[in-house]
């Protein structure tokens, strides 16, 4: 029983989990990353991960395909996401109040709409096996890949250069470190910041469409268990830098795996700490990241968590 | 804040009203229907922990819920997604004063203590019956509790993964160890073992009854780990019987019949038929005797039930499997009986000794007997 751990089979199944779990992070995290940079912070969007899981599985169980249920999840990450936008827009309103309400409206929706859907079979997003070479089924399941996750580590890098080169990003940039200075060069500072949080929220959509339509697969209303909240936790100690979210993304789905990984070989005490371990992390990187009186390197200047003033 | 504390008094107000009214009356009235008179009929609140058709623990209990509404004189009332927390205290007061309830079905493990039993002292007229506490005197006489003897069908699913495996690894995807989860996981070792002594049961706590990412993890883990069959103790296995198809092994359902979910690998399920307690303990409410404290059965009483066998299972397993659960119907087979070693090799029933169904003693269960790997 106690034949110790096989480091091979662990580190396996820690890339399994990077394959499975870090998706939603990873999309959740760059759509605030998005928001955050121009000045906003959403903290809605566990409200939209689980709106995004609830619709994208309706979709592609009323049409039968999973890809339009994606852009459907998108869709309507985007409607919370402007509903957001707007609301800070309006004089004297606190964004994190507001994120926190978006929350609770988001899941309670999707509970509400939702109900029909926990039973049927919608279908599911396709995924690559390029483990198909393997004999060993650990490897083989370990490198089955859905589309979803390069696609959101190409992203990741593109808005990373997006925000370093392009005009776009850096008039983000601009808007979210000061909007004074934003305004005097003609910038529409609020109009950018609406469309900054609309496109968070379609990122943090397709988090969650991801969610339903491949892993763990389904619509239930315990879904999500706060990966969400996890993500924009996440953001901060990247550094707003989208690069940087993805790696803290791949280590969390690694830490998630970690717990039943080590379980089901026989490591069985202390298997609550393990569990635990994607949240001590957040704990742990979140203090790493911080010292006391000096603002978060990188943060944009705008952003009311952070705020230099 | 003003306000508030108008219309709480306004309602106290009320409620006095109406309890002068209904004194007059009711000392003619036994215990439990007093309630529901005014209605005429009796109401029943049903609380669940989750979403009420989640293919799980919950359906069970819904489905049962959804039986009582053909009855005559009985009215349903439910409430989803209650935590367990003192949020189910104020659900079940709301339940007996707005609805008028006269019987409560309280479904969730940690729903008991303390909250049951503190709103059962509250409202000595209304029946509280809970699902799975372990009721003892001494406790308010207007509450009891029910649950069934799952764990002579998990022991049926553990007969046909031994025969179903290839590998003799079982795994068994567990929310919390607690006596019920423990009993299942032992129970499936035993029959497991009693087909094949070499099969072992490797357990997986997620440390909740609904976190789905986690279980398919679990699942995952395991299937790599060269398990064969899967079978769960959680609040809905849907993930984890899904993931179990998905990865080509065997599964066995819990708490209703999940083969849709799988229709190649689903062997055998046990569950659970919560419509026979149900209804003994409202008609008992609606016939006015004393509230029953303390219900159990098992397959002979109709409390659980086996899912029909999938297309994976063989004509021997089939045989010996109906000749086990037809000596459980007649009522003398024993699963737990000395000598029974746990895992850590210490001896927790010794030779000789007989814990039957009925034993409360198994109602505590802490260990995992020995060829389950894993740890309390």
């Amino acid at each position: 029983m106690h034949d110790g751990v096989a480091l091979g089979s662990l580190l396996l199944a820690l890339l399994g989990g990077i394959m499975r779990v870090s998706t939603p992070f990873l999309f959740v995290s760059l759509g605030e990353c998005i928001t955050e940079i121009s000045g906003r912070i959403n903290l809605g969007l566990e409200g939209t991960l689980v709106f995004g899981a609830m619709s994208g599985y309706g979709v592609s169980w009323l049409t039968g395909s999973p890809w339009l249920g994606v852009l459907a999840a998108g869709v309507s990450g985007m409607l919370l996401g402007l509903i957001h936008g707007l609301l800070c827009s309006l004089p004297k309103v606190n964004d994190i109040a507001v994120g926190i309400a978006m929350m609770l409206f988001g899941t309670g929706i999707s509970f509400f709409i939702g109900k029909p859907l926990i039973q049927p079979e919608a279908a599911m997003l396709p995924s690559w096996h390029l483990g198909s070479w393997s004999h060993d089924p650990q490897v083989r399941d370990a490198l089955r890949v859905n589309a979803l996750l390069p696609l959101g580590l190409g992203l990741a890098a593109l808005l990373r250069l997006a925000f370093k080169r392009t005009r776009l990003g850096l008039v983000l940039r601009l808007v979210g470190d000061n909007a004074a200075a934003a305004r005097a060069l003609g910038y529409h500072v609020v109009r950018l910041r609406i469309l900054a949080t609309v496109a968070g929220g379609f990122l943090a959509g397709i988090g969650g469409a991801f969610l339903s339509l491949y892993y763990p697969g389904g619509w239930n209303e315990g879904l999500s268990s706060g990966q969400g909240l996890m993500a924009v936790a996440l953001v901060i100690f990247a550094r707003w830098d989208p690069v940087r979210c993805a790696l803290a993304a791949l280590l969390f789905g690694a830490a998630g795996a970690l717990g039943p990984a080590l379980q089901s070989q026989g490591l069985t005490q202390g298997y609550y700490l393990f569990n635990a371990a994607p949240y001590v992390l957040t704990l742990i990187l979140m203090t790493l990241s911080w010292r006391p009186g000096q603002t978060l390197a990188g943060s944009p200047g705008e952003l009311s968590l952070t705020n230099r003033s | 804040m003003k306000e508030m504390k108008y219309s709480a008094s306004r309602r106290n107000w009320l409620r006095m009203m109406a309890a002068l009214g209904a004194g007059a009356v009711s000392q003619f009235i036994p215990d439990g229907v007093r309630q529901a008179m005014a209605a005429s009929k009796l109401v029943v609140g049903a609380i669940y922990v989750g979403a009420k058709d989640d293919f799980g623990y919950n359906q069970s209990q819904a489905e049962a819920a959804a039986a009582l509404r053909k009855l005559p004189g009985v009215r349903v009332v439910e409430e989803e997604r209650v935590p367990e927390t003192i949020a189910v205290q104020k659900t079940m007061e709301a339940m007996v004063n707005e609805d008028g309830a006269g019987m409560v079905f309280a479904t969730s493990f940690g729903y008991f203590s303390p909250y049951v039993l503190k709103v059962a002292q509250e409202y000595p007229s209304v029946d509280f019956s809970h699902c799975g506490g372990l009721w003892k005197p001494g406790m308010p006489k207007n509450a009891g509790s029910f649950f069934g003897y799952i764990d002579e069908c998990v022991y049926l699913n553990g007969m046909a993964a031994a025969y179903a495996s290839k590998s003799k690894k079982l795994g068994f995807v567990a929310a919390k160890p607690i006596p019920q989860v423990l009993r299942n996981i032992n129970a499936f070792l035993l029959g497991a073992r009693s087909v094949n002594p070499a099969c072992t049961v490797s357990v997986i706590f997620t440390g909740d009854w609904s976190l789905p990412v986690k279980e398919a993890e679990a699942s995952n883990s395991l299937v790599d780990q060269g398990v064969d069959v899967l079978t769960c103790h959680v609040d809905s296995p849907k993930v984890v019987i899904e993931t179990a198809e998905r990865r080509g092994i065997y599964c066995c359902g819990y708490h209703v019949n999940q083969a849709v979910l799988a229709p190649k690998g689903y062997l055998t399920g046990a569950e659970w038929n919560w419509e026979t307690p149900y209804t003994i303990l409202v008609n008992n409410a609606m016939a006015g005797k004393p509230m029953i404290n303390f219900l159990r059965g098992g397959l002979k009483e109709g409390f659980v039930r086996t899912s029909p066998f999938g297309p994976a299972v063989s004509a021997k397993a089939k045989q010996h499997s109906l000749a086990v659960k037809a000596r459980m119907m007649a009522g003398d087979f024993v699963i737990f009986k000395g000598p029974l070693l746990d895992n850590s090799g210490k001896t927790v029933i010794p030779a000789g000794v007989v814990q039957a169904q009925r034993d409360e003693v198994l109602e505590s269960m802490n260990y995992l007997v020995d060829g389950v790997i894993g740890h309390v």
